[in-house]
């Protein structure tokens, strides 16, 4: 008895003890709640290529890697317990995936001084790098989707889009809201008319919204969805004949799951990306061997090459690459989160080096430097084809008005440097 | 043995009515106060202040508010988010157009605020009671949500809709934004919630709480006897409001830092501290505690359990989660109606028996 005892404390010390020098990088996944679709895939891709990296490469500058995931049903009040939980673990990165958590967490990681990426989500001026020291939304935002979908249209129309009435269909939050600045002022430089139509948490309900459309015919619709509501949204339109190629979504509402349940009638439903699509990489060869044949997989590893695997893939393969910029230029291995985010401010991604990995032409060519925290914001369009079910591309990488975008971004990265009181760095 | 009135002589008409008849519980009572503000601020860090004090502390302020509403008036309220909303939205107002006024202020002004507002949704209780009075709530929770959406005045004009609190102190020590210290916070949500709880504990054994109470049991036998049910309806609708906008302030300002009215303060947040009500015990200032710290540490109870000690998989932590927490509310339904508040009547009912029982 004696003996068990002291063999159960010993165990305890020792799980308790400091354990060998690990990257620790938390996974704010939500696997549960109406947006779970999004998120589990998401959470996968993430967790699967830091396995990759463990399994082939021993972990990144022969360190391991070790994923904290914590399930925050895409609630801030659990993300804000998730956050405090495992940011005393070490924590060198956050993505919560979640523009409502990251509002909250912009503040927190600032002064804990934890790096934050919001790959394409979070709060959009937090790309300029002056104000926002600590927050990242590398390679694109919001305000380049608003404006890749309006350029899109403009390609597609000649140039011309004056007279035209353009909805934007959106998640009534702050992650839905996000774009509709710069389509305003889109709207002046192009002369189109923009009716707002919010859809409420979490989404089911649209009938509403759809019978406006159907009412007032707009030529094209925009939509800023999530979860439950893709599907809702694209079977709606779908019911009221609304012609499917002139319906574009954002990157979060363009995956397999959103468009399947409409069946055939989806087909030419479009999507913005800023990442590639399917598995035909060389770096799925490499997560089949090491990561699903052994059984390593996150998840139930059934998402491999799903739209939101690629994400989370992606995200995972940023915030790696910034571990090796950040090992580089610290001369250490174990590097920690000050560390990280110089990492991420110094990270460059060539074609060169995502061949390298595996993973040639999987989203584009960037670099992040102190004043810019939001990448190039090169947009593609997909369309979706019901019978392959496949989504095609239909317009590669492009610039989007950087122009308006930076304005904007000025303007709103001011009024909050303003109210928090925050001096401008990078000069 | 120890837990009994006999041998505790009161000399005095106001020893007589004090809160804590019994000597064990006044002591128990002074212990826990001392515990909170002299040892719990010296040891606390973020994660036990942000994960489960500040919740805790903030819902049973909401708890209680309800309480007061549903268990002592017999007003049953599903408004209790959208109340905490006009707290939040008050605070936040008055935070960016004073910023040199102190918080505490400013909490008890957002209260203030949404006392007007709980009165003027309390008119309807007049006329009608019960599951009519409990849609007509329903509605001010909707409508309210919606106008904080719809109104940009509310928010400042600001881009995406939320609301974010900047840094303010209370005599120089930061209380909310991300610099405030983990003992500030706590102590101040610790201050608010102490007086609430002694106001409402007093209130309750008092004329108005009388009042109330006999509104709530009957409430033509109450008008017959000479109770203003005017007075005592809107009353117990101010006092439930008030504390509730401070627990809505205090939930934005302090607890969260930056709020999406939809997502925090939604249909489900009325639900929950509804929950908590039921769970702790209608009709109690204890069972407000108990029904608060219950909801609140269940969910990371499990979570430390299956995640961090079982190594589960987070979904299935999750579902659990509903599970349990359904089941839990279930048993109680049946088990004990009166909730935890009766569990400790009863357990000590048995201590003053204790240990010779019949």
């Amino acid at each position: 008895m004696n003996k068990k005892l002291a063999t159960l404390a010993l165990g305890a010390v020792m799980a308790a003890g400091p354990v060998m020098a690990d990257l620790v990088f938390p996974s704010l996944s939500y696997r549960t709640g109406p947006y779970a679709a999004g998120g589990i895939p998401f959470a996968d891709g993430y967790a699967d290529y830091f396995t990759l990296l463990n399994e082939r490469d021993g972990g990144i500058g022969g360190v391991p890697a070790r994923v904290l995931e914590c399930e925050t049903g895409y609630n801030t009040e659990k993300g804000v317990e998730c956050y405090e939980s495992t940011k005393g673990e070490g924590a060198l990165v956050y993505q919560p995936l979640s523009t409502g958590i990251t509002y909250q967490l912009i503040p927190k990681v600032t002064a804990d001084g934890i790096p934050l990426h919001t790959m394409g989500y979070g709060r959009t001026s937090a790309a300029n790098g002056k104000v926002f020291s600590h927050v990242f939304n590398y390679p694109a935002n919001y305000w380049n989707g608003a404006s890749g979908a309006i350029n899109y249209l403009l390609d597609s129309n000649g140039g011309d889009l004056s007279g035209k009435k353009i909805a934007l269909v959106y998640h009534n939050s702050a992650y839905g809201k996000e774009p509709i600045r710069t389509l305003e002022t889109l709207a002046e430089k192009h002369g189109y008319d923009l009716t707002l139509l919010p859809v409420d948490h979490p989404g089911q309900e649209q009938k509403s919204q759809w019978l406006q459309i159907r009412r007032e015919k707009p030529d094209f619709v925009i939509m800023w969805g999530w979860g439950v509501m893709n599907q809702v949204a694209v079977q709606e339109a779908a019911n009221i004949r609304f012609p499917m190629e002139n319906f574009i979504g954002v990157w979060w509402s363009g995956a397999e799951f959103d468009v399947q349940p409409a069946g055939e009638k989806a087909t030419g439903y479009k999507a913005l990306t800023f990442t590639g699509l399917g598995d035909d990489y060389p770096v799925y060869e490499d997560l089949q061997k090491y990561v699903v044949d052994s059984g390593k997989a996150a998840g139930a590893g059934d998402q491999l090459g799903t739209v939101q695997y690629n994400r989370g893939l992606y995200a995972a393969m940023l915030a790696a690459e910034a571990v090796k910029t950040a090992q580089e230029m610290h001369g250490t291995a174990d590097i920690d989160a000050s560390m990280m985010r110089d990492g991420m401010e110094a990270l460059e991604i060539t074609n060169a080096k995502m061949e390298a990995l595996g993973m040639a032409g999987f989203g584009p060519e960037f670099s992040v430097s102190c004043d810019n925290h939001g990448g190039p914001g090169l947009v593609g369009v997909v369309q979706w084809d019901a019978a392959a079910g496949t989504w095609n591309p239909v317009q590669d990488f492009k610039p989007t008005d950087v122009e308006v975008i930076n304005a904007l971004i000025e303007e709103d990265s001011a009024a909050y440097a303003a109210e928090n009181n925050i001096s401008q760095r990078c000069e | 043995m120890f837990y009994r009135e006999a041998g505790d002589f009161k000399t005095s008409y106001i020893d007589d009515s004090q809160t804590f008849p019994i000597k064990f519980d006044r002591y128990r009572y002074y212990v826990v106060l001392a515990v909170a503000f002299g040892i719990i601020p010296f040891i606390i860090n973020d994660y036990w202040a942000n994960a489960l004090l500040l919740p805790f502390l903030i819902y049973a302020i909401a708890a209680i508010g309800l309480n007061i509403l549903v268990g002592y008036c017999g007003q049953v309220s599903l408004g209790t988010g959208g109340f905490m909303a006009v707290g939040a939205y008050a605070c936040y107002k008055l935070m960016t157009a004073f910023p040199d006024v102190s918080m505490f202020i400013h909490v008890i002004l957002a209260g203030g605020i949404t006392a007007f507002v709980g009165v003027l949704f309390g008119l309807p209780s007049l006329r009608i009671k019960g599951f009519y009075l409990a849609v007509a709530t329903l509605a001010a929770q909707f409508f309210l949500v919606w106008l904080f959406n719809r109104v940009p005045w509310f928010y400042n004009y600001s881009a995406s809709g939320q609301i974010n609190a900047p840094e303010r102190d209370v005599f120089g020590i930061i209380i909310t934004g991300p610099n405030a210290p983990a003992w500030a916070t706590y102590l101040f949500c610790l201050i608010f919630l102490t007086v609430c709880a002694i106001i409402a504990r007093n209130l309750t054994r008092g004329t108005t709480g009388r009042t109330w109470m006999a509104i709530r049991d009957m409430d033509i036998a109450a008008e017959i006897i000479g109770v203003n049910p005017l007075k005592a309806k809107l009353t117990a609708f101010a006092v439930s409001s008030f504390f509730v906008g401070i627990s809505g302030a205090l939930f934005f300002a302090v607890y969260l830092g930056a709020v999406e009215v939809g997502e925090v303060f939604g249909i489900q947040k009325s639900f929950l501290v509804l929950f908590m009500v039921i769970i702790g015990g209608l009709g109690s200032i204890f069972g407000s505690f108990a029904g608060a710290a219950f909801l609140v540490l269940l969910p990371v109870v499990l979570k430390l359990l299956g995640v961090d000690l079982l190594g589960w998989p987070t979904d299935i932590v999750a579902h659990l989660n509903l599970v349990i927490v359904g089941a839990l509310i279930i048993m109680f339904l049946i088990l004990e109606p009166h909730g935890l508040a009766q569990l400790w009547r009863v357990a000590k009912e048995k201590l003053r028996l204790w240990p010779f029982p019949h």
